[in-house]
């Protein structure tokens, strides 16, 4: 059970969030070409390791968090509100 | 066909059984060798699991490409080869992926004599129940598909199921069972015998299986792969074929490629062995969980991914509870069970659930991979049909299809239809 630390609610278990993917694609600029958005829309790093990634907290506050978490070890190092930089 | 090399008295046959039950057990040999890295191949498989292993076999027997190594970073057959729930089905509903599936199920047919070896290939039947409306009209469109291309499909009604399944909860006040879509010609096979044969079969023909060699980086000089970099030294390469689904993110970053893959846990359960009970595969419609019952008795069943990225290999608790009343919901009988083992396997989720067979923007570097929660049941087909990539260097009709091209075209196969979200394939 992964506890995620949501910066409005505290801590809570994971059921109580959706996961929403990594979180630091970025959309592109409305011309950026075809290959820009392929990127933004498909590919991913999918690293080994430390992972940005959204949760939406949907049953507690609703709010999405960003949070940081190691997709070997499933350690969360940090959680935060979406505006907030990471680091 | 026995391979041209093969003495008649190494094959496995009932004689053979009699003649070593006489003398002592003392002529089986070791069944595949232990060879040093050559300095140089004509075809490098990245990944000594189940596809890895088929594709150097059909290069060798279909295209008679010898000079072959497959690497392996640990033993053969211990990542996903080792952590799958045996199924075999080609109960498709678009038709790149039924013509492909029912290719590899066709294969499975004769996978045995092919590879003079047991994988307990038994066609026992997968039948997916449906619990509403909407949901049989899914099944029927689903058998149709199937129909059309050739694969066989039986819809059961209410009555059917029952009759077929009597131990299963017909009434549950949410999820009723309305009745099933049947594909009689699927079933399981042990998943670690398919990989014994096929190293077996490969070695036979020449191809050096090198295990305990892990890929620690891919040589690229113009635009062209060359070799590879190992912890058993650099090992050179005319072509380089990767089949390392769950790591394949990381094999492709060697080369610089960026991939619409993700990889997520899918996890899986062993219930303590009991008398026969469970004929068949069956799939609850109204979750998302599968049972069988092995060959020793025990329950083997599974269900979704757990949902987010992760390496870890092992799953977490949620999804444990989610399964396990999804299993009794449709078979209350599982409450008296206990669950001996329970695991997880890294799976290669792609941004539409379909897979890739297919060239790279490298030359000489093929891709097999991204075979989400598919990938054992191919195991035959994905290899058939990555060596003739390989051999020709242009796709099978069969997996034309299966390109990372087809992102950038519009045209992805989107068998469930829930957009680029590889956690909800």
């Amino acid at each position: 059970m992964l506890l995620i630390h949501c910066p409005y609610c505290g801590a809570r278990a994971q059921d109580e969030f959706h996961y929403r993917g990594d979180a630091n694609v970025e959309r592109p600029a409305p011309h950026a070409g075809q290959k820009a958005f392929y990127d933004f829309v498909y590919a991913r790093d999918n690293p080994r390791g430390w992972h940005v990634e959204w949760w939406h907290h949907y049953a507690g506050c609703r709010r999405w968090v960003k949070i940081e978490r190691n997709t070997v070890t499933h350690e969360i190092r940090t959680v935060k509100g979406p505006t907030q930089d990471t680091r | 066909m026995p391979a041209r090399h093969e003495p008649i008295f190494d094959r496995y046959s009932v004689w053979r059984l009699l003649k070593e039950s006489i003398d002592g057990n003392r002529g089986w040999k070791q069944a595949w060798r232990k060879p040093e890295p050559k300095a140089r191949y004509d075809v490098v498989i990245v990944g000594g699991g189940g596809h890895g292993l088929a594709t150097a076999h059909y290069l060798a027997s279909v295209h008679g490409i010898t000079n072959v190594a497959v690497v392996e970073k640990g033993p053969i057959g211990l990542g996903n080869s080792g952590r799958n729930t045996t199924i075999v089905r080609s109960n498709y509903l678009l038709p790149s992926n039924i013509r492909f599936y029912e290719y590899s199920l066709r294969l499975w047919e004769g996978l045995e004599r092919e590879l003079n070896y047991n994988v307990m290939m038994s066609q026992r039947g997968q039948l997916s129940l449906f619990h509403s409306a909407s949901e049989r009209d899914a099944a029927v469109r689903r058998g149709n598909s199937m129909l059309i291309q050739g694969v066989d499909a039986v819809l059961l009604d209410r009555e059917a199921v029952r009759a077929m399944l009597p131990f299963i909860a017909m009434d549950n006040p949410m999820f009723p069972i309305l009745g099933g879509l049947l594909q009689p010609r699927g079933g399981t096979a042990r998943h670690d015998a398919v990989v014994w044969g096929f190293a077996r079969a490969a070695n036979r023909r020449g191809v050096d299986i090198l295990e305990h060699c892990e890929v620690t980086g891919i040589r690229c000089e113009s635009g062209r792969v060359v070799g590879l970099e190992t912890t058993r030294g650099f090992i050179g390469a005319g072509k380089v074929g990767i089949a390392v689904a769950g790591n394949t993110s990381q094999l492709a970053a060697m080369a610089g490629l960026r991939l619409p893959i993700e990889t997520h846990l899918l996890q899986a359960f062993v219930s303590e062995a009991i008398k026969p009970l469970i004929g068949c595969v069956i799939n609850f419609g109204a979750g998302h969980f599968y049972i069988s019952q092995s060959d020793k008795g025990g329950l083997v069943f599974g269900g979704a991914l757990d949902g987010y990225n992760s390496y870890s290999q092992h799953g977490n608790l949620p999804l444990v509870e989610h399964l396990m009343s999804a299993g009794v919901s449709m078979v209350p009988a599982l409450s008296r069970l206990r669950v001996l083992r329970q695991w997880a396997g890294m799976m290669d989720m792609t941004m539409d659930g379909s897979p890739f067979i297919c060239r790279t923007s490298i030359e000489g570097l093929y891709l097999n991979g991204g075979w989400c929660y598919g990938g054992f049941k191919a195991t035959p087909g994905a290899g058939w049909c990555f060596a003739y990539t390989i051999a020709k260097n242009e796709p099978h009709p069969l997996n034309a299809d299966l390109t990372i091209d087809r992102f950038f075209e519009g045209r992805m196969i989107d068998e469930a239809g829930v957009g680029p979200k590889p956690w909800a394939q």
